[in-house]
């Protein structure tokens, strides 16, 4: 049986309202209803996070949040995370690492590894490992990912020294 | 042959030859779209009309269908068609998936949906249609389908005895295949040895875990005949193939297209039942159907592998020297061999590897294949190598261990001599030119084996039990038809590309290949733009589309770079040569006289510019009227390729772990790994480093931590990423990866595979180094995966 809820809220800097089934998931309702391809669902329960997505400005697996708990949200995903720049730097670190394979986790990846740049300016290399390991790769190994996220770390602390 | 130019092959700079690009890090083109998240996987397509499946899959690991009653479920909302196994069977004729230089090897039919029985545990038996995946997923709900459950035949080793459940009793019994090669006298060699030793080795069931599940939708037209499949794959022709033969269609009315792939390492190349299924439906409907196999039927319904049993003898002389390997392996493949592959390759592979790296004269293996109602097993990244490598290497240390040597120095003795190729292993195995001591060599440069010992040493007085543990391996890589084309499977091994220069100078190649995240694309760009001489940024490559792109097999095997790579560069060499032709005409020179330079028309001698490749295609395309009537200019070019001297090119490599085993909790700690190999031709370091890191962190996943875990009942218990534990960024250690390059002769690219070779040797460097470890507590393991619970059995601490 389904019903459905209205809500309002905001994506990507947009605002939104749809009618929403009850029992759509967040990952459910970007795909599907709005066409945000970005985030992908891995194992849609809560443990992959290849549908992690920013809520409130927390990551947050997609596959565990409710589409219908959502009016008056501000929602970001990959595709405004892409066009604020906001990431611009980890994207292109990604890029020169070689740190996406299949690319398949890595929306997911961006989003968690841009909480550390926010959270933990001066993670170590372990901090790193640590605060990803609820991303999971199945094709680098991780290590080209750490070797990013510490590219950045550096370069955004140096840019604060120099500044 | 095999000359290249290449600005490290004439000791210049790369400044000093701005065309090279063979051998650089260059960045993927494809990569900006996978972090921008505007990739395209398939559950990303959408199409007019779609509709959604969702499969009732068997609870029962071996049951007879008594009855299917679909009456409540076609009452759900949304619920457009159920479909049952005989409903497909009028669409769809079934295969069998056996080889036939495979001797003797046999298995049963194969449905989209079974008939009469379901055979394990997660086989799809009915189908539900519905406008949303949700509304066939309550369909699914409300089917009412009645088993009779029958006995279950689960363990692998019972299921040859007397009076067993035979699962397809057409067959007479569960035995698929079996094989032994023998060469040498093993009798005489163990009679005569200074010492034998032995252990039986186990490698647990395990899959593959593609972040993207299995995807497709497949899109009858009955207006203009044509099938077209959205599919996750790495083979797309063969499925064209596949596709067209059971669903009586022309190869030439079936369309595969292969976007973006999140993930494969030999998951996504097989025929599966519940994807054929979506076809037939597609098919009586007329419209597109969709399927995304969620993690739950991804556990139950992906191919599963290396689920083996090895007994394995070493015989060596008092000196170290192997005389005799005599390896026994077993392994249970489910309830089909899966098509059109098989699933004996697997166990045949280990009788082609074991001891393959060195150098002895007496042989026997024997695989043997058997039926088991469990998910079925196949081809999985590394097929048979990490296993053919954790039963040599282990023996080699359990050898090592027995005459007081050095692991290090046992290798040393008896590693084939870099100057013994070309060469035939004892196995068969025909080798063109592999590099194991100069391979051994840059690793004792990497790892710092004194300091490590010395740390052991002190560690082991404060009751820290570190181990170092080493292990050499062969990798095959760059298949011929030997591999499945001489048994009867429609799979090539031959591939092609077609290069095209359009009017503004820009190049597009169309590659049989595909891309599934290794970096296909990038390489294939960085070849194409060698060999035409433009910048690599002029260069878009297409892939995974069956209806544009030349014939070939996709990749697999590690055959992209090897293949498809030889075929880019051999189409890019050849519109090099046209495109000189027409300018030779335009400048009035010897086509022999210019060159290609970063997309300019140069003088050979002097590298003077003499006009840009934008003003010939303008010439060319829009002027035709102003050149040489007889002149040809087809500015697009196709060359195939296929390797006819060697079965395989073999590669090696040698791995080395360094990890620390907590007596108190069995928790195993990776500190730091270490990988050399020789791909030959490194096209990408970049990429090459990144395939063989990744493949090393499957073979931990393997060795620590991955199992398919059944009950006794068939009853499968890891069904969720919370039960199957997969490797994790906290857990793995730094890779530290070095290059040996020994070129195939067999190209002018002289590339073999690189991706599985991290894989073949991880298993068995962690399972040496753990064992390293333990060793003044006198324990040893052998059956992966190496769980906290079997190291403290070992030691003892749990019974």
């Amino acid at each position: 049986m389904t019903t459905r809820i209205d809500i309002t809220l905001t994506v990507n800097g947009e605002r939104v309202s749809r009618s929403v089934d009850t029992r759509s998931h967040l990952v459910d309702f970007l795909r599907g209803d709005l066409g945000l391809a970005g985030a992908h669902t891995g194992c849609e329960h809560g443990v992959c996070g290849a549908c992690t997505v920013r809520l409130d400005g927390e990551p947050v697996r997609g596959c565990l949040v409710m589409a219908a708990s959502l009016d008056g949200a501000v929602v970001e995903t990959i595709e405004g995370l892409s066009d604020s720049g906001e990431i611009r730097d980890l994207q292109e670190a990604f890029v020169a690492r070689n740190a996406c394979q299949c690319g398949y986790c890595t929306p997911g990846m961006l989003v968690t590894a841009a909480d550390i740049l926010v959270q933990s300016p001066e993670a170590t290399r372990e901090e790193i490992r640590e605060h990803i390991s609820g991303n999971y790769c199945r094709c680098t190994g991780y290590q080209a990912i750490v070797d990013a996220v510490e590219d950045v770390l550096k370069a955004r602390a140096a840019k604060r020294e120099a500044a | 042959m095999n000359e290249i130019v290449t600005p490290q092959s004439l000791g210049l700079s790369r400044e000093d030859l701005p065309n090279s690009y063979i051998g650089r890090s260059v960045p993927r083109p494809n990569a900006r779209k996978l972090v921008e998240g505007r990739a395209s996987y398939t559950d990303d397509v959408d199409l007019p009309r779609l509709v959604h499946a969702a499969f009732y899959r068997s609870p029962h690991a071996h049951a007879r269908i008594v009855s299917i009653d679909t009456s409540a479920a076609m009452k759900v909302p949304g619920v457009v068609r159920v479909f049952t196994g005989a409903d497909l069977a009028k669409v769809c004729d079934p295969w069998v998936a056996v080889l036939a230089h495979l001797k003797g090897m046999k298995s049963a039919p194969q449905y989209p949906l079974p008939l009469e029985r379901a055979t394990w545990q997660g086989e799809a038996v009915v189908a539900v249609v519905a406008e949303s995946r949700a509304a066939a997923e309550d369909g699914v709900a409300a089917l009412a389908v009645e088993f009779e459950p029958l006995p279950a035949q689960v363990d692998m080793e019972t299921a040859l005895s007397p009076g067993t459940v035979v699962i397809h009793p057409e067959l007479g019994d569960n035995l698929v295949f079996t094989r032994t090669a023998e060469t040498g006298d093993i009798a005489a060699a163990m009679a005569a040895a200074h010492r034998i030793v032995e252990a039986t080795f186990h490698t647990g069931r395990h899959t593959g875990v593609t972040l993207e599940p299995r995807s497709i939708i497949a899109d009858y037209n009955r207006a203009d005949g044509t099938l077209t499949v959205h599919h996750s794959t790495q083979a797309p022709h063969m499925m064209q193939n596949v596709f067209a033969t059971q669903l009586r269609l022309a190869e030439s009315d079936v369309r595969v297209i292969c976007k973006d792939v999140g993930g494969s390492y030999g998951i996504k190349v097989h025929v599966y039942p519940d994807e054929m299924a979506v076809a037939c439906m597609s098919r009586i409907m007329g419209r597109p159907v969709k399927f995304i196999a969620d993690r739950f039927e991804a556990f139950g319904s992906d191919i599963h592998a290396r689920d083996h049993r090895i007994k394995g003898r070493l015989a060596v002389d008092a000196e170290g020297r192997f005389l005799a390997f005599d390896i026994d392996d077993l392994t249970g493949i489910g309830p089909y061999s899966v098509y059109p592959r098989t699933s004996a390759v697997e166990g045949n592979q280990v009788v082609n590897l074991c001891g393959g790296p060195y150098s002895f004269p007496n042989y026997r293996c024997t695989t043997t294949v058997v039926l088991q109602n469990k998910a079925p097993t196949c081809q999985y990244r590394a097929v048979g190598h990490p296993i053919a490598t954790a039963v040599t290497e282990g023996l080699v240390d359990l050898a090592a261990e027995a005459l007081g040597m050095d692991p290090v120095e046992i290798r040393r003795k008896n590693l084939i001599p870099d100057d013994a190729y070309p060469c035939t292993s004892p196995a068969g195995m025909k080798f063109e030119g592999l590099s194991h001591h100069q391979s051994l060599k840059t690793l004792l440069d990497m790892v710092p084996v004194d300091r490590i010992r010395a740390d052991q040493a002190e560690q082991r007085k404060r009751g820290v039990y570190r181990g170092l543990g080493f292990a050499s391996f062969i990798e095959l890589t760059n298949p011929s038809p030997f591999m499945y084309g001489i048994g009867g499977a429609k799979i090539s091994a031959q591939d092609g590309c077609t290069v095209r220069m359009d009017p503004d100078g820009s190049v597009v190649a169309m590659s049989g290949v595909t891309e599934q995240g290794q970096g296909t694309e990038a390489i294939l760009a960085q070849i194409v733009a060698h060999g035409v001489g433009v910048p690599v940024s002029k260069v878009r490559i297409v892939t995974g589309d069956t209806r544009t792109v030349p014939y070939g097999g996709g990749t697999w095997a590690c055959r992209g770079a090897g293949i498809g790579g030889e075929a880019a560069l051999l189409s890019a060499i050849a519109l090099k040569e046209q495109i000189l032709e027409v300018a030779g005409a335009m400048l009035q020179a010897q086509g022999p006289s210019l060159d290609i330079v970063m997309g300019e028309v140069v003088d050979k001698a002097t590298g003077q510019a003499r006009m840009p490749l934008s003003e010939l295609g303008r010439i060319v395309y829009y002027r035709g009227d102003t050149l040489p009537k007889e002149l040809s200019r087809e500015l697009v070019q196709t060359r195939h390729f296929i390797t006819k001297e060697y079965p395989f090119a073999f590669t090696n490599g040698i791995q080395a772990s360094w990890l620390e085993v907590d007596v108190e909790t069995g928790m195993v700690k990776l500190l730091e790994h270490w990988c050399v190999e020789d791909c030959g031709r490194v096209i990408n370091p970049l990429l090459v480093d990144e395939q063989v890191r990744g493949g090393i962190v499957q073979g931990i996943g393997g060795a620590l931590y991955e199992h398919c875990i059944y009950n006794e009942d068939g009853q499968l218990l890891t069904t969720t990423l919370a039960d199957y534990l997969v490797p994790m960024a906290a857990e793995m250690p730094d890779m530290h990866v070095g290059h040996v390059e020994t070129p195939t002769k067999e190209s002018l690219l002289g590339a073999k595979g690189a991706g599985e070779a991290g894989t073949a040797g991880a298993p068995a460097a962690i399972m040496n180094a753990i064992n390293d470890a333990l060793k003044p507590l006198g324990a040893k393991v052998f059956a992966q995966p190496f769980t906290p619970e079997r190291i403290l059995k070992a030691l003892g601490t749990i019974a």
